[in-house]
């Protein structure tokens, strides 16, 4: 069994959802990660508010700090799981259940996470 | 009372305190001693009181004999080591200077660091809850046999070995200090989740010692309440666990003996002040920024304690099976987290995410599955149910199947 990190991209972060918008999402998102954890395949999950967020780029080899909203950088990291599967098709069966999905343009990355063996 | 009551009432609250205090006091090694000079004592009162009639204050003359009795054991142990084992030594504690305390005060902290010794690491999980029911709870070896659905000479090996290994790893009867108390407050408190659970879903027939079991474990468990230090919010959840849990007693089995399924239960048969004190323990427990498992499956354990179907209710309960889930995964929790899924989302969700689990060595499993595709596919339920029959190993879980089995 590997693990797989599953990372949330919103196609565009500047876009306020309303608290409650926001709400039915956080409980669509746990039914989704709660029916991971009953296979016992959850490993952890990390959410990415972007309240308070900054992008760091570097300008004339110097580092520039810029505060989000992103500016040029439309797509954002909303979060990431990290989960065991037997298979990238394993865990792309999970992604597909991502309710991040429901946006239009959102999409779901998949990642084998490296085992740190010296190899991957 | 009686004095054929009595003298079983006193065993059950009176033993475990003669035990803890004696043992307390000359060390974990010699904790056989102790159980043995307790276990006289009462054999004394029998005798005695039998002829002579009941004492004044019954309780006051077994810690009297137990006294003397304690200092007998030791004086004699004394001239043995002078006499025949010459200058060897002894770790024994000089006979005048003997007086076993048995204040309220004392026996309340022998108690608790006792709780402590017995849930050690290096103590198998089993043998805590049997250590915990002789020791702290004063069970006979028959009833911790009956509890555990096996026989005496078992219990006797398993505690005998368990006994061996808090002698041979010196572990000492004390209060953990302030950086170890947490970590060991764990394994305490999963001790005592065990050693209830135990009553609550035995498979024994004693309906009588399976509530005692849970009464224990609550006992102990609000001892660790009462104590400051151990009086944290984990701890508090438990307890509500404990009462919202106990508050359905009555109501789960019938005259037979059969248990009564959560959706058929009667209640006005539920305990409401155990609900109430399930409440409140459940606000205590609510400071600080820790959520336990106790904390989660007590927020579960409460939505139960509402009776009617609504939508509120289940999908609370549904994103509290989630985080238990995320936090500590466990077939059982998978299962109801599935059973409660199809309460919010619908039968045919709840069944695709069942196929998933793959749990098709757990009856439970195919429980769930039959009762998913009942009125959706009748046929189907059946198999599952059929499959459950052949994996279930007790009377009662067939006997609720085969109703299902019937119903359809």
């Amino acid at each position: 069994m590997e693990e797989y990190a599953l990372i949330m991209r919103h196609e565009d972060g500047s876009k306020i959802a309303s608290p409650e918008r926001l709400q039915a999402w956080m409980k669509q998102t746990m039914d989704w990660i709660g029916g991971i954890a009953a296979q016992n395949k959850f490993v952890s999950g990390t959410g990415l508010p972007l309240e308070g967020a900054k992008v760091i780029t570097t300008k004339n080899s110097k580092p520039v700090v810029t505060n989000g909203p992103f500016g040029d950088i439309k797509e954002t990291i909303g979060g990431l799981i990290v989960v065991k599967a037997d298979s990238f098709e394993e865990a792309v069966e999970f992604a597909k259940g991502c309710p991040v999905l429901q946006g239009e343009g959102n999409s779901l990355e998949v990642r084998k996470i490296a085992k740190g063996d010296g190899v991957h | 009372m009686e004095q054929q009551q009595l003298i079983p009432h006193l065993f059950r609250t009176e033993f475990r305190k003669i035990t803890t205090v004696l043992c307390k006091h000359f060390g974990i090694e010699h904790i056989e001693i102790a159980e043995d000079i307790a276990s006289d004592t009462f054999l004394s009162a029998v005798e005695t009181w039998t002829y002579k009639g009941l004492p004044a204050n019954p309780t006051a003359w077994l810690y009297t004999v137990a006294n003397n009795k304690a200092i007998n054991y030791f004086h004699r142990s004394n001239i043995f080591s002078k006499k025949i084992a010459g200058d060897i030594k002894n770790s024994y504690p000089q006979t005048e200077e003997l007086e076993i305390n048995l204040s309220d005060e004392n026996i309340t902290d022998s108690q608790m660091q006792m709780l402590f010794t017995i849930c050690h690491p290096s103590i198998q999980t089993e043998a805590q809850i049997g250590l915990a029911l002789r020791i702290l709870c004063g069970f006979g070896i028959n009833e911790i046999a009956t509890a555990f659905l096996t026989n005496n000479e078992t219990i006797n090996k398993r505690l005998f070995r368990a006994k061996a290994k808090l002698r041979t790893e010196k572990v000492k009867i004390e209060f953990p200090g302030k950086t170890e108390i947490n970590d060991r407050l764990e394994n305490v408190l999963t001790t005592l989740y065990l050693l209830f659970s135990e009553g609550y879903y035995s498979e024994s027939d004693d309906n009588v010692l399976r509530e005692d079991l849970c009464d224990e474990a609550m006992r102990l468990t609000f001892m660790l309440i009462e104590n400051e230090q151990t009086n944290q919010p984990k701890v508090n959840a438990l307890f509500s666990l404990m009462c919202f849990h106990s508050s359905r007693f009555a109501a789960r089995k019938n005259e037979k003996g059969e248990i009564i399924l959560y959706a058929e239960q009667d209640e006005s048969c539920w305990n409401q002040e155990l609900i109430i004190k399930g409440i409140y323990f459940l606000h205590e427990a609510s400071h600080g920024n820790e959520i336990s498992k106790y904390h989660i499956e007590a927020g579960i354990a409460y939505w139960h304690t509402i009776k009617s179907d609504t939508k509120e209710k289940w999908e609370n309960i549904l994103q509290l099976y989630n985080q238990l889930l995320v936090l500590e995964y466990s077939p059982i929790a998978a299962l109801n987290r599935t059973y409660v899924l199809s309460k919010v989302k619908g039968k045919r969700e709840a069944i695709w995410e069942a196929e998933k689990l793959n749990l098709t060595s757990n009856h439970f499993y195919f429980t769930l599955l039959g009762e998913l595709y009942t009125e959706i596919d009748n046929n189907k339920a059946k198999e599952n149910f059929k499959k459950a029959f052949e994996l279930s190993k007790t009377q009662t879980d067939q006997q609720t199947i085969q109703k299902k089995i019937d119903q359809l």
